[in-house]
């Protein structure tokens, strides 16, 4: 049996119609437990409507370290975005 | 790349005010600074519910007892919010609790004081938080994210619980001789050990250099405790209380008070475990830990049964 209890990710929507949001971690033994631990720790003051628990390990993050070339095929494609088009300026509501 | 290389990287993104995250590279010595800070801290807010709980059962009033008792809740939480914090640098929790129980931690010397009467509570709400929210606004921008984003949520609950000392203090101070006394006995007793709250002066505390060039600290102990004793003589005034100084005054030079010395043989003394609580503290924290060793081991048996049975389920 293991000695400490497995730690939790706790993700918190604060109200309706607004996404759930990393608030922190926890350790608890199972989901149900996490569920209500983070209920105390995390929503003392009504600070959400909705919470997941997710086991730590059961994360896959990406590398910070390959964070340059990772997002490098985003960085030259200003295209993408509405200001790259050159439109008179007294067109209205485009 | 090359070490001191990444150490020129590390250093230009805190310069930048960007934050760094758990997997970043970060330079061995500030994970182990901040390691050593947040569980610290992490202790001190776990102890720090000790001498407040102290009076939970013999509140004056309803009032007073739902409101100390949501006090030391948000100080659990806030001792939660830290260990968490501090487990992102590599450190597990249950290291943590060794460290604390065996005193190989250390935790904020103000604990080892004792709360005597109803009056502490006031002043320690008062003094003690309001020296910890003093402490704690800097860090909100602690170049550490997950340590930045715990000490928003803390010092958001924190004002709480300074108003409610002070509160406490007020209502005393308007209340019989013998309750203004009472008052004033518990500031005399409870003002210079919060003033040792921030720590040596900075000529004797040679690692706050390092620490304001990582921003993981942003104002010297000096700042703090004079913005402290700033803020305070004001408070003081309004609740007609004396501090316990006689060597407070203005200075217009300055802008701001002048104080007395502070008896730093006794800071040291306490830190070392001779404290009117040292031993009481640390004994309450073990005994906390042992007696709560089988319910820890009972929920994760039972998840454990409860995950077995649901698999084998599924598989037949
Ligand atoms: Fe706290
Ligand atoms: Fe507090």
């Amino acid at each position: 049996m293991s000695n400490t209890w497995p730690l939790w990710e706790v993700f918190i929507r604060s109200k309706q119609g607004i996404h759930h949001k990393h608030v922190g971690s926890l350790h608890a033994p199972d989901e149900e437990v996490a569920i209500e631990n983070a209920r105390d720790v995390y929503t003392r003051r009504q600070e959400g409507v909705s919470i997941w628990v997710v086991e730590s390990k059961n994360i896959t993050a990406s590398n910070p370290e390959d964070s340059d070339a990772f997002y490098e095929p985003a960085k030259d494609k200003i295209y993408r975005h509405p200001t790259f088009y050159d439109l008179p300026d007294e067109l209205k509501h485009i | 790349m090359k070490e001191a290389d990444l150490e020129q990287k590390f250093q230009d993104k805190i310069d930048a005010e960007i934050r760094i995250e758990p997997r970043d590279w970060m330079p061995e010595k500030y994970r182990k600074t901040l390691i050593r800070q947040i569980s610290q801290h992490a202790h001190s807010e776990i102890v720090g519910m000790l001498p407040e709980g102290n009076w939970i059962s013999r509140a004056p009033s309803l009032k007073r007892k739902v409101g100390l008792i949501a006090k030391v809740q948000d100080e659990a939480g806030h001792g939660l919010y830290l260990y968490s914090a501090a487990e992102t640098l590599g450190i597990d929790r249950d290291t943590m609790f060794q460290q604390l129980n065996s005193g190989k931690a250390k935790y904020s010397s103000i604990f080892n004081y004792p709360t005597i009467t109803w009056a502490d509570i006031g002043a320690i709400g008062w003094l003690v938080d309001g020296a910890a929210i003093m402490n704690q606004v800097p860090l909100c921008r602690c170049s550490y994210g997950p340590y930045a984003r715990a000490m928003v949520r803390v010092c958001k609950e924190e004002s709480f619980h300074q108003r409610q000392g002070f509160e406490i203090l007020m209502t005393l101070m308007n209340g019989s001789q013998e309750q203004k006394d009472m008052a004033q006995n518990a500031i005399d007793r409870w003002w210079w050990p919060s003033m040792m709250m921030f720590g040596p002066t900075d000529d004797d505390s040679p690692n706050t250099v390092q620490s304001m060039k990582w921003k993981i600290k942003r104002y010297t102990n000096d700042e703090l405790r004079q913005k402290f004793v700033d803020v305070c003589v004001d408070q003081a005034k309004v609740l007609g209380i004396t501090l316990p100084d006689p060597d407070l005054k203005w200075n217009e030079e300055r802008g701001h008070y002048d104080f007395g010395k502070i008896n730093w043989d006794e800071f040291w003394n306490v830190v070392k475990g001779n404290g009117p609580c040292n031993k009481q503290r640390l004994k309450t924290r073990n005994e906390a830990y042992d007696n709560g060793k089988w319910v820890r081991e009972a929920a994760m048996a039972y998840s454990e049964k409860r995950a077995a049975r649901k698999a084998a389920g599924k598989v037949a």
